[in-house]
């Protein structure tokens, strides 16, 4: 039963999006008037968020008993299964994860047409008709080419288990997280649009789309970051990033993110950057639509591809040509009608964000050329690979400018400003990057790059916190802390990225029971080798005791795993964390003389990477709060100041003049 | 109507065609030699099992043509090739065997089990001569000719309609 | 349906078919005692791919043909060689795959060009969007 109620709902939801999309339409066409059916679009896509949420949860369910006679349980899942990763398996596969993705897809068009009420009826008409266009194109995919509730004709005895490399927590958070980001942006995306269609770029416009913005930005910052710091410890060799095409898929999306997120708040403080903005939201949601079909098609080799199909990808690119190209199109002719709105002068924070975005731009350019490139050459029987020796220094030539000036940036006033006011900080700031490129170079020689990026972010840390000076604490706004958290997050990382880079030290050996190898100021003692066994798992287990200096050794356990469903070996490493970094340990194969692989890595402040992820989401979220609770004081102020001209109206029984916003 | 605001489109248009292009053609997978039509590297390997003797360049100069198989007992593709290389010895074809990271009895029981193409074998236990002629996996074949230079690689297992050219490249390269 | 299964099927088994049992090569788990030469391996060998994985730099993989190559890579470096004559020498063998490191040529050009060309368009846009504004003042 669970299955087929779980295809209904999902036939049910593409029906009504049909309606959704007819219904945006007319409302469109009627303007303000309204057409007779322009009214089902709101609850066409509210009712169908709760028929898409709940097909997800039927299938949860359908993992959380092991439902053998579902094809997709079968080939996911197996009965000895944790039950965390049961759960977890319901996203790890193709099928389940594309279900997931079109929950958020209609909880976010469900979310919007229900709470969103400041938009004009043309633009709000248009933009929930682009959404329901969207969520019927992936309906469409799902039970045209991936249906998730598939029958078995006769139930499976047992499931053939999962991935041993998706066995694990990381797993549980990453990809769902990330997707709810990209779909996110699918919201943005279809503002973008309607305000397009409707052309009414406006300031009030840009206030609606920011909280979306920031909302699918702060996921996706999370998603990578737990992605990140799930390849660094499952993968067994400490690489946090390698510039692989999966993990570039994800970063796509979010550096056009950020540069939305910043063009949209010039458009909502001082309407300039029109296009720009429209350009960017198209892009954003463009990027995450790319990074699936790249994930999926397996038109390129990464190591995080696990379901790769090419008919699937066949389906992914015509929706993507759908969407995308028709966007682009939309905007190609529709552009040059939209002004570009208000100017500013060259020192002024408008041109610092200006400045940004088109940095942003540049990297997200040399991001996707760099991905895309393997691609071309192979339609010439040529292949290429293109990795961090090509994406750091690339990347570097915008990445550096942009530091700077988003260390500047945010001390300059809106419209017009003199350099001369900022004198001091702009000194600060100087003084601090050469301070510290002079001590790393004392230090040792290390790549430029390395002392470069040390330079910037301990500059950048610091410039981070210069908005408060001369401000009250108490009266800075929230979304002010938001900024400054977020560009402090963003120099906490860039530092731990940096500092692993250049000071990370390694020691490889083999080893038998008893000896103890040394690697900067750690002992580490491989104290014995034990056989171990998991629900689903066989493993050898070391014990390691470290220590630090004189201190007390502490026992770690790294293990080689060996899974029977399906048979996969994996390495778990085991990580000891200081403030200033983490030790790195992993066991390898016995040799035939007795010793075994061990391979130990100090890697100082490489926590940073993900703390400053941390901090740059928090950032966002302080931001959304700001904003939102902003916002429903000048409604609730609004709503007063209505009742009481209301209540005057009925007095005097003359109309009063609306007062100007 | 501005032209610049054409260029998205027109980048996103030439992606979508090429993306298109790739899913219809299938993907090119392969990595190829750079070696062929490059003289074989020097090179001298102990046999890879008893009986049969070890392998170095020198035995592929002079006489015919020669096949170098590189292979292992531990890969399934070569199993599904045995047949193959044993019709190609029918033909009168000489087959050099480079076992890769292999132990002598593992190699002993392969050939006891799926017949013996081969009239010598080298072991190469760190993929060494592997590297050298630019061979990615296992099993790959390479044509040699009499001067010792390599003329043609085939990667992957050799499928029956693979025999009747690779005799014909034999042949051509004489 | 069946030919996806069939393909994770694929994917799940392949490591397993790829499996031997021979010891690693003396250098693939085992540093250089020069740690200025380590540190000349551990540079190269995290910018060469390991072509049995899907995309992984051989100092990053557990495949034993990875390990093969680091043995290769440190015997070389051993012997005095230079970082980037290793990498030519792989080059000569696999051709620009096995380098994650692309160099300039004539299937490689684009991807110095493109860049070369954004930092114009970024300018242009630069001056287009401020420096116009300045001279036209404010509306």
């Amino acid at each position: 039963m669970i299955a087929e109620l779980g295809l209904a709902a999902l036939w049910l939801a593409t029906a009504l999006a049909v309606l959704q999309i007819v219904s945006g339409v007319l409302g469109l066409r009627a303007g303000e008037k309204g057409a007779a059916l322009a009214i089902y679009a709101r609850p066409a896509a509210v009712v169908q968020a709760f028929l898409a949420v709940l097909a997800f949860f039927l299938l949860l369910w359908a993992f959380a008993i092991t439902d053998l006679s579902i094809k997709l349980v079968a080939t996911n899942s197996h009965s000895m299964k944790p039950m965390l990763y049961k759960l977890t398996g319901t996203w790890g596969n193709h099928e389940g994860s594309m279900l997931l993705w079109v929950a958020v897809l209609a909880l976010s068009g469900g979310l919007l047409a229900g709470l969103e009420r400041r938009l004009p009826h043309k633009t709000m008409s248009a933009t929930l008709a682009v959404q329901g266009f969207v969520a019927l194109g992936f309906y469409a995919f799902l039970l045209l080419s991936s249906n998730p509730f598939e029958r078995l004709p006769i139930p499976a005895v047992e499931g053939t288990g999962l991935n041993p490399l998706l066995q694990d927590i990381g797993l549980a958070i990453h990809p769902p997280t990330l997707y709810v980001g990209y779909v996110g942006l699918s919201v943005a995306f279809s503002l973008a649009m309607g305000a397009l269609i409707a052309k009414q770029v406006t300031p009030d416009f840009a206030k609606v789309m920011r909280p979306w913005v920031l909302f699918a930005w702060v996921f996706l910052t999370l998603g990578i970051t737990a992605g990140s710091y799930w390849a660094y410890y499952e993968l067994g060799w400490g690489g946090w990033w390698f510039w692989d095409p999966v993990e570039n898929s994800s970063l796509m999306p979010w550096l056009a993110a950020t540069a939305l997120l910043h063009s949209v708040s010039v458009l909502a403080a001082r309407d300039a950057l029109r296009t720009w903005t429209i350009m960017l939201g198209v892009l954003a949601f463009s990027m995450s639509m790319l990074g699936t079909f790249l994930v999926r098609s397996g038109v390129l080799t990464s190591v995080h591809a696990f379901a790769v199909d090419p008919e699937r990808g066949s389906f992914i690119l015509l929706l993507l040509g759908l969407y995308i190209g028709g966007a682009l199109a939309i905007f190609a002719v529709r552009a040059g009608s939209i002004t570009e709105g208000k100017r500013f002068s060259v020192t002024s924070r408008e041109s610092a964000l200006v400045f940004n975005n088109v940095m942003l731009s540049a990297i997200l350019a040399i991001v996707l050329l760099g991905t895309l490139y393997p691609l071309l050459t192979e339609a010439f029987d040529v292949r290429v690979s293109v990795g961090p020796p090509y994406f750091n220094p690339a990347g570097a030539i915008f990445a550096i400018p942009m530091f700077i000036v988003m260390g500047v940036g945010p001390l300059l006033r809106w419209k017009q400003d003199k350099p001369a006011r900022i004198q001091f900080e702009l000194s600060l700031i100087a003084a601090v990057a050469i301070a510290v490129v002079s001590v790393v170079a004392i230090l040792g020689d290390y790549s430029i790059l390395a002392v470069l990026g040390l330079a910037l972010s301990v500059a950048l840390g610091i410039a981070a916190f210069l908005p408060l000076r001369g401000r009250k604490i108490g009266r800075v706004p929230l979304a002010t802390w938001g900024m400054i958290m977020a560009h402090f997050g963003v120099a906490v990382s860039l530092f731990g990225m940096a500092s692993e880079s250049a000071f990370t030290e390694e020691r490889l050996a083999a080893v038998t029971p008893g000896s103890t190898e040394q690697l900067g100021d750690w002992n580490i003692e491989l104290m014995g080798v034990d056989p171990v066994a998991g629900p689903n798992w066989t493993a050898v287990e070391a014990r390691l005791a470290v220590s630090r200096g004189d201190e007390e050794p502490t026992i770690i356990n790294p293990q080689a795993r060996n899974f029977w469903a399906p048979a996969q070996a994996t390495s778990e490493s085991a990580l000891v964390t200081r403030w200033d970094g983490q030790l790195y340990a992993v066991i390898g194969e016995q040799s035939e003389d007795g010793r075994w692989q061990l391979r130990v890595w100090w890697k100082p402040f490489v926590t940073f990477i993900w703390y400053g992820g941390l901090l740059i989401s928090l950032g966002g979220v302080l931001s959304i709060v700001g904003r939102v609770r902003l916002d429903l004081k000048r409604r609730s102020a609004v709503r007063k100041g209505k009742a009481r001209r209301d209540d005057k109206a009925a007095l005097s029984g003359a109309p009063q003049p609306e007062p100007a916003e | 109507m501005r032209p610049v605001f054409f260029i998205p489109l027109a980048l996103f248009l030439f992606f979508a065609g090429l993306a298109g292009y790739m899913l219809a053609n299938g993907r090119f997978e392969a990595v190829p030699s750079h070696m062929v039509n490059k003289p074989l590297p020097e090179f001298t390997l102990p046999p890879a099992v008893d009986g049969l003797p070890g392998t170095s360049r020198a035995d592929f100069i002079g006489g015919k043509p020669k096949l170098l198989n590189v292979w292992a007992s531990w890969c399934l593709p070569c199993i599904a090739e045995a047949p193959q290389l044993e019709a190609l010895k029918e033909e009168g074809v000489e087959i050099i065997g480079i076992a890769i990271r292999d132990k002598p009895e593992d190699v002993g029981d392969f050939l006891n089990r799926y017949g013996n193409p081969y009239t010598r074998i080298g072991a190469d236990d760190i993929s060494q001569l592997q590297i050298e002629i630019g061979a990615a996996g296992v099993p790959e074949t390479f044509v040699i000719d009499a001067k010792g230079n390599i003329r043609h690689q085939h990667i992957g297992d050799i499928r029956a309609s693979d025999v009747p050219k690779l005799l014909q490249i034999l042949e051509d390269v004489q | 349906m069946i030919r996806t299964v069939l393909l994770m099927l694929a994917i799940i088994a392949a490591p397993l078919s790829a499996q031997d049992t021979m010891p690693p090569a003396p250098y693939a788990y085992t540093q250089l005692e020069d740690p200025a030469l380590e540190a000349k391996a551990t540079e190269l060998m995290s910018t060469l791919r390991c072509l049995k994985c899907q995309s992984q730099a051989i100092n990053d993989s557990d495949a034993p043909m990875a390990g093969d190559m680091r043995h290769q890579v440190r015997t070389k470096i051993l012997a005095g060689e230079e970082p980037e004559a290793i990498r030519a020498w792989l080059v000569d063998r696999y051709g620009d795959y096995v380098s994650y490191q692309p160099e300039v040529s004539s299937t490689t050009w684009p991807l110095f060009a493109v860049p070369a060309l954004l930092i114009l368009v970024a300018l242009l846009i630069l001056l287009r969007r401020v420096g116009k504004r300045r001279m036209e003042g404010d509306e």
